[in-house]
Order: C-alpha cells, then sequence, then structure tokens
C-alpha cells in the first residue's frame, strides 16, 4: 500500500456501521474483542460466585435463590448436576473466552500494527471475520446455560467418556454438543488470528524495525500465536472426532463393555486415555499461550513505569522461545496418575521441571527490572508489580505438580485448583488489568480515573490472595476439585471454616471487578482527555495520534532506530528515548 | 550495584504494596510452619515418602518464594519515583544470569531425582507376593469391592451378567466364584500388610482416592490399573473419588476398615460371604 493511498485512507468518512461494527480496522476489532470478553467475564465471574456461595454453605437453604432460579434451585438448595454445569461453564468460559480471547483477541489485534510500524494486520478482512466467528462461538457457549437437560457437566476438559456419552449426566446430551460446537468455532477463529499476526509481524515491520528491537509485547504475542497455530488444530480435531464418537458411531474415545444406568452402551475399540493426550497437547501450550502475552505486556509496562530498560531483553526474548518449544512436551504432567505408563511420569516429570528454568529466569528480570528503578505507582504500574508476584506464587507450587511423586496426592485437589488459577488466571489477569490502565488512552483518547484505578488494585491484590492462597492448604488437606459438597467427607469438615473464609473473600473480590466496570465505561466518554504520549514511553503505538486514526500513523510511516527500552539513558534531556529518534549522541547499549 | 542518580524515595504505594507482600510472606511461614490445617493422617507405609518428599520440594520452593517476593516487595518500598530523580541504566549481567540459570537448573535437577526415586518406589517395584488382592470396580456413584476369598482365585465376571444384585457380573456357575466376596462402598484390609488393588471402571473415569494413604489412581473403563500399598495404621478411614464422574460425584464415597489384624480381616470376610 502506498503511503499516499493510506494517507487517503485516513481521511476517508465511514458510515457509523463501517467504522465501529463491521470494521476491518485492527484496532476497532480489538476493542470489541476485548469488550465481548469482558461481558463473558462477567458472566464466567457470576458462574463462580454462585460456586464459593454453594462450597461455604453447601445445605443453606436459600429462598431467594430458588426465586432466581427455580429449576437450578430446586425448594432452595442447589441441584448437584448444576454445580458440575458451573464448574464446566466457569472454566470454559474465563480459559478461552476470556483470557486466549482478551490476550490474543484484543491486545493481539491493537498492538501488533501500532507496536511494529504498520498500517493494519496482513489480512484485514480474515482479522474480522476472526472476530466474527468467535462473536459467534460466545453466543453458543453462552446459549448452552439455557438447555432444558442442563448445561455441559463435563469439566472444561472434557474428559470421555463423560464427554463421549451423552447418557453419562444430563448436561452431556445437548449441553456438550453446543459445548463442542463452540469450542471448534472458537479453535477456527484463533487459527485466523494466529495466522494473521504471524504474517503481520514477520512481514510488515516498518523501516529499521528489527527483530530484536521488537517490544516484548509483540515478541510474545508472536510466540503465542505461533503455539496457537500448532495447538489449536489439535484441539479442533480432537473436538471433531468427540462429535463423531456422540453422533456418527465411531469410538475413538469409547471402549467396549460400558455400562451405564444398567443399559449396555454400544461402542468398542475406544481408549479414554486418547482424548487426555490429545486435549492436554492443546492444553498445556494453551496454558502458556495465556500466560505468554502476559509476560510479555507486563514486561514492557513495568519497564515503563520503572523508567529503567527491561532487564536482559535477549534472555527474555530466548527463555519465550524455550518455553513455547518446551510447552509441547510437558502435556503428561497433568496425567501422572490417569493410568498411562507410569515411565512416561518419569519422561514428564523432567520435562516439566525443565520449564522452570526459562519462567525462573523471567521472574530474575523482572527482579532486575525493579532493582533501582524510580517507579511510577500508576494503576497499571501496580497490575504489573501484582503480575509479577502472582506469576511466583502461582509457579512456585507448580514445582510440587510437576513431581510425579508428590503429585499423586495432590492430583485433582483443591491444590492444583489454587497453582493454576494463580499462574494461569491470576497473573493474567493482573497483566491484562495493567494492558488496560496503560493502552486505554491510546485506544479511547481518554485515561481512565486513577483513583479508582488504585482503589481496584488494592482490592484486587488482596481479594485474590485471600481467595487463591489458602486454597493450597485444603488441597494439601485432601480436598477434591469439582465436587458439589466437601462436608460429605468427615476428613474435610474441619477445614470447612477455610472455605468460607475463602467464599467472602471471593464475594469481595467479584464485587471490586464492578468499580473497573464502571471506571471502564465511564472513562470512555467521562475520562480526562490523554496527550499523545502520556506515559513518557518508547514503543510506536505512542508516536501515533491519540486514537490513532484508520492507518495509524498519518502520512508517513515511522522509522526506527532503536530498541523499545531507553529509559534514563544517561546524558539524554528526557529520561525516556522514543524508538524513533536517531541514535546519535547518546552511548549506546 | 549501580544505583540511579539518588536514593530514590519510599512513597505510600511502594510501602503499602511492600507491606501487603510481607504479609504474605509471614501467612506463608504461619501455614506452612505451624500447618493449622495439614495432610489428613499419614495410614501407609509408601506415604511417609511422599510426604517427606513435599516437605523437601516445600522447603526449596519455600525459600525461593520468601527471597523472590521478599526482594519484589523491598524493590517496590526502596525505588519509588523521586522528584527529577533518574533510574539506573544497566539492563544486561551475563556473569548473574549465568549463575542463576545454572543454580536454578541444578536445584530442579536434584528435586527431579529425589522425586524419581519415590516414584520409582511406588510404581516401579511389584507388590509383594503375599499381598490381599482387591478388584475394585468403580461406577457411577459407588465402589465395587471383590476379594477373591479362601481359594484364592477370583471367579470369572462378564459385563453382560450385571444386574441390580450382581454389581459387578460375577458368574456365579463359575467354579472358583463359589466363595468370592463382593461389597459395596465397604473395603477391609489387614494391618501392615500390603493391599494390591486392581482398579478398573463400568462407565466413566473414576479416582481411587485414600488420602490418609497417599494413594490416588483412576479407575478407567476399558482398562486394569493396579497399584499397591501398605496400610500401617488400623482404623476407620474414607475412600473418595478424584475425577469428576457425573452428577454425585461429590457423594462416590466408601469406607476402607484397616483390620487390627490378619484374623479380624479374615473374621470380617466370612461375615461378608454369608
Amino acid at each position: 500500500m502506498s503511503e499516499l493511498h493510506a494517507a487517503d485512507h485516513a481521511h476517508h468518512e465511514m458510515g457509523f456501521l463501517h467504522k465501529y461494527v463491521f470494521s476491518t480496522d485492527h484496532k476497532i476489532i480489538g476493542i470489541q474483542y476485548l469488550i465481548t470478553a469482558m461481558a463473558m467475564a462477567v458472566v464466567g465471574g457470576l458462574l463462580s460466585m454462585l460456586m464459593r456461595y454453594q462450597l461455604a454453605w453447601p445445605q443453606g437453604v436459600s429462598p431467594i435463590m430458588a426465586k432466581i432460579f427455580p429449576v437450578a434451585y430446586n425448594g432452595g438448595l442447589m441441584e448437584p448436576g448444576f454445580y458440575i454445569s458451573l464448574v464446566t461453564m466457569h472454566g470454559t468460559i474465563m480459559v478461552f473466552f476470556l483470557f486466549t480471547a482478551v490476550l490474543l483477541g484484543g491486545f493481539g489485534n491493537f498492538l501488533i500494527p501500532l507496536q511494529i510500524g504498520a498500517r493494519d494486520m496482513a489480512f484485514p478482512f480474515l482479522n474480522a471475520l476472526s472476530y466474527w466467528i468467535f462473536l459467534l462461538s460466545c453466543i453458543v457457549i453462552f446459549s448452552a446455560l439455557f438447555v432444558t437437560s442442563g448445561a455441559p457437566m463435563g469439566g472444561w476438559t472434557a474428559y470421555a467418556p463423560l464427554s463421549a456419552v451423552p447418557a453419562a449426566a444430563p448436561g452431556q446430551a445437548t449441553g456438550m454438543t453446543l459445548w463442542i460446537t463452540a469450542i471448534a468455532l472458537f479453535s477456527v477463529s484463533g487459527l485466523m488470528g494466529g495466522l494473521n499476526y504471524i504474517t503481520t509481524i514477520l512481514t510488515m515491520r516498518t523501516r529499521g524495525m528489527s527483530m530484536m528491537r521488537l517490544p516484548l509485547a509483540t515478541w510474545s504475542l508472536l510466540v503465542t500465536s505461533i503455539l496457537g497455530l500448532l495447538a489449536f488444530p489439535v484441539l479442533l480435531g480432537a473436538g471433531l472426532l468427540l462429535m463423531f464418537d456422540r453422533m456418527g458411531g465411531t469410538s475413538f474415545f469409547v471402549p467396549a463393555g460400558i455400562i451405564m444406568n444398567q443399559m449396555p452402551i454400544d461402542h468398542s475399540g475406544g481408549h479414554p486415555l486418547l482424548w487426555q493426550h490429545l486435549f492436554w497437547f492443546f492444553g498445556h501450550p494453551e496454558v502458556y499461550i495465556v500466560v505468554l502475552p502476559a509476560m510479555g505486556m507486563a514486561s514492557d509496562i513495568l519497564s515503563a513505569f520503572c523508567r529503567k530498560p527491561i532487564f536482559s531483553y535477549r534472555m527474555m526474548v530466548y527463555s519465550m522461545v524455550a518455553i513455547a518449544v518446551l510447552s509441547f512436551v510437558v502435556w503428561g504432567h497433568h496425567m501422572f496418575v490417569s493410568g498411562m505408563n507410569p515411565f512416561l511420569g518419569s519422561v514428564f516429570t523432567l520435562t516439566t521441571l525443565l520449564i522452570a528454568v526459562p519462567s525462573a529466569i523471567k521472574t530474575f528480570n523482572w527482579l532486575g527490572t525493579v532493582w533501582g528503578a524510580r517507579i511510577r505507582f500508576t494503576p497499571a504500574a501496580l497490575f504489573a508489580l501484582g503480575f509479577v508476584s502472582m506469576f511466583v506464587s502461582g509457579g512456585l507450587s507448580g514445582v510440587f505438580l510437576g513431581t510425579s511423586a508428590a503429585d499423586i496426592q495432590l492430583q485433582d485437589t483443591y491444590f492444583v485448583v489454587a497453582h493454576f488459577h494463580l499462574v494461569m488466571a491470576i497473573a493474567p489477569l493482573f497483566a491484562a488489568f495493567a494492558g488496560i490502565y496503560f493502552w486505554f488512552p491510546k485506544m479511547f483518547g481518554r485515561f481512565m480515573n486513577p483513583t479508582l484505578g488504585k482503589i481496584h488494585f488494592w482490592f484486587t491484590f488482596i481479594g485474590a490472595y485471600c481467595v487463591f492462597f489458602p486454597m493450597h492448604v485444603i488441597g494439601i488437606g485432601g480436598q477434591m476439585r469439582r465436587i458439589y459438597d466437601p462436608t460429605q467427607y468427615m476428613f474435610l469438615q474441619p477445614q470447612q471454616p477455610v472455605n468460607v473464609f475463602i467464599s467472602i473473600s471471593a464475594f469481595v473480590l467479584g464485587s471490586a471487578q464492578l468499580i473497573f466496570l464502571f471506571n471502564f465505561f465511564f472513562s470512555i466518554f467521562g475520562g480526562r482527555v490523554a496527550e499523545r504520549n502520556p506515559w513518557h514511553a518508547t514503543t510506536l503505538e505512542w508516536i501515533a495520534p491519540t486514537p490513532p486514526g484508520h492507518g495509524n500513523f498519518g502520512e508517513e510511516l515511522p522509522t526506527v532506530h532503536r530498541w523499545p527500552f531507553d529509559y534514563s539513558v544517561p546524558g539524554e534531556r528526557e529520561d525516556f528515548v522514543p524508538q524513533t529518534v536517531p541514535a546519535t549522541v547518546t552511548a549506546q547499549h | 550495584m549501580a544505583d540511579g542518580s539518588g536514593p530514590g524515595r519510599m512513597t505510600l504505594s511502594g510501602v503499602v504494596l511492600a507491606g501487603l507482600i510481607l504479609i504474605l510472606i509471614v501467612a506463608l511461614l504461619y501455614l506452612f510452619i505451624a500447618q493449622p490445617y495439614w495432610f489428613p493422617t499419614l495410614a501407609s507405609e509408601h506415604g511417609g515418602r511422599i510426604d517427606s518428599l513435599f516437605m523437601a520440594v516445600l522447603v526449596v520452593s519455600g525459600i525461593a518464594f520468601v527471597l523472590v517476593q521478599g526482594a519484589l516487595g523491598f524493590f517496590i518500598a526502596r525505588y519509588g519515583e523521586n522528584g527529577g530523580e533518574r533510574a539506573a541504566y544497566w539492563h544486561d549481567n551475563p556473569k548473574a544470569e549465568a549463575f542463576l540459570l545454572i543454580t536454578t537448573a541444578v536445584i530442579l535437577t536434584v528435586l527431579v531425582f529425589m522425586g524419581q526415586r519415590v516414584w520409582a518406589s511406588i510404581y516401579f517395584a511389584d507388590a509383594p507376593a503375599n499381598a490381599t488382592i482387591v478388584e475394585i470396580t468403580g461406577e457411577q456413584f459407588s465402589w465395587n469391592f471383590h476379594y477373591p476369598g479362601p481359594d484364592g482365585q477370583f471367579g470369572r465376571t462378564d459385563t453382560k451378567l450385571i444386574t441390580n444384585t450382581n454389581s459387578i457380573g460375577l458368574d456365579r456357575d463359575d467354579p472358583a466364584a463359589k466363595d468370592d466376596i463382593v461389597t459395596s462402598n465397604v473395603m477391609h484390609a489387614p494391618i501392615g500388610k500390603p493391599v494390591r488393588v486392581r482398579l478398573r471402571s463400568k462407565d466413566v473415569i473414576h479416582s481411587f482416592f485414600l488420602p490418609n494413604f497417599r494413594v490416588k489412581q483412576d479407575a478407567v473403563p476399558g482398562m486394569g490399573i493396579e497399584v499397591w500399598f501398605t496400610p500401617t495404621k488400623a482404623g476407620q478411614y474414607e475412600i473418595a473419588c478424584a475425577e469428576l464422574c457425573g452428577i454425585a460425584h461429590y457423594r462416590m464415597r466408601a469406607a476402607l476398615t484397616v483390620d487390627e489384624s490378619q484374623d479380624a480381616f479374615n473374621k470380617w470376610l466370612e461375615e461378608a460371604g454369608k
């Protein structure tokens, strides 16, 4: 696209529908992803509140709930099947429709062209199509909540045969079919996005933007997109096989001789572990599909508010690549007690602890970044620092679970729930919040209210730890995941007060998010107007007008002369040097 | 280490956040040293090895937790913005990086080997020949226990024979089945003698979880999976299902009694067989 032509584009007037709804502009698509994912997060979050209420007071009769959900709370007590549906829907919505969507779809779309100095994505139409298929998948999964026979009940991992035989549970009929459909659509949408991101980053970088000058957010999105491109087809394939087992009379995952409700099930020759292998071959890279962009964004934001270069940029990039490669050979650590050959348990322990090395490197590098910094405590900075703390807490418990012998006792307990929530839900959530507070001015041309932002941070930081830290302890005590009523077991009864504490903390944590939602939507229209580079940051998106028009950079694309982390360079007049400033006077790194 | 052009400043946000991290560290130390809630009482031989492995990992990761969170909190409190003062400008230290990389790798390698010794002792060792053998079949939502009886031979089972009263489809015409004992949700084992468990499932995946014995093994339809353990403490224990198996998963609960002696166990078998 010639520069003149691009400038033409920038002045072209478009109707509201074309500009904000059926747009092919990466920024609008990014914001569409962001807001859709936020809506899904509200749903997923509310479901978790119902779960926590149930876990704290499993036998408490609630006339109010009976009025709101007459079917699910028959007589004021939650139906056990409804609880399993909550577990399934909460996990599915949060992993796919919140985190994957917000980090890859939201920030990926918004940031990549701006940070590499491009006018848009390589395939804008494919990009828009990716969003609309994602929206369709959201509608399908949301509709699964309203199926009369029950929402899906297989957990977000959908282990076969529970997921493959509709008779296995009420929600495994229509509900499960909708679940598979939504996941298949989501995979397709993810593939379109991923292909687009990779092509864009590899081919459309502006003059001077070598790979080793990319901001870490963009680096992480590139690595993540490659992971997605390799992992999502496996999920899609596994989902289709599952569908065939349910509707086409095949037996990929169901062995012969199964009996349910005294009725023989007509299958033969399948293997339940095949599903687990396929699912986790996707599922473990998926963890890093969520975690890597969080790491990348948090690194950039941390550096900007520490006013100090990121420590060891090179190692940050290499460790991301190492994590990505290793993430494909660790899936078996989800299956230590699954009946898989125990020799494989040894192999997967080794690879799993291996992946802890690059993760530790990244942590040291964040510490190295904060050391000697001059931190500006904006909401974005607080959330980026919170990310580091949460990632450390969640990462260290992974060492227990990765050690196969220690995992025997901890597998499928709340220790696992604590671990993965901290490391792949709360840490990425903190990074996403940091990202929203940081890039909001660029997205909408206005600031979010910093006081409300800080209040939001304090409640979220304290709330998240109060919810997820004690879960380790009740997990050590043996409390299983996905049980509707822990007090059924005598050995779990003494720790019930901890469940009450966690639930109350969860309600506080959940309520605090209302502050964020208010701040977000109010600030779009009523926030203080932001200038071009309000945080004095160095990367290219801050060179673009606020908010950037169609085509991002006006008439001429920027030229890049330096890496993205020149903060507090000695001898420079300002404490930041944008990437576009030629290297003339200063001592270079 | 090279600092910026000045000392930095303790800011309110920085001190509060550092304070919260300090509280977190204190909470960690309390929960994991005072142990107000901890593992269910240990009642098996190999469980001791699992618990000590857990403690070893706990010590290593606990130290890492305190050091890393502590450093983070300290830097946050210490290096707040201070007027026009500049941050330090350094962003590489290959020696420090190599040192941390190698240290981490060495520590983790040691943990891998420690862990694999325990893993091997549990999974790569065959059950002793004198073990009590039990076939356990999970179904939605109960556990069926099948003992071979005095002849030591399991009778033939066939899923076609499964009825309301014959939960595992035992072929009563098979001579070996005559003295077999099948119970629902009740398991017994004598103290001090290995128990060899063969796990099956009739429908979906279940997980045979004995919290006090540090035993957890999935029961997978189409597979027969063996684990073994040695009870070391007589008493009443709970058996749980640890893998989501359907709507009543939460109450797929059974009872395990570890009998004081082989005689007491034999007596129970006799009673149960009547």
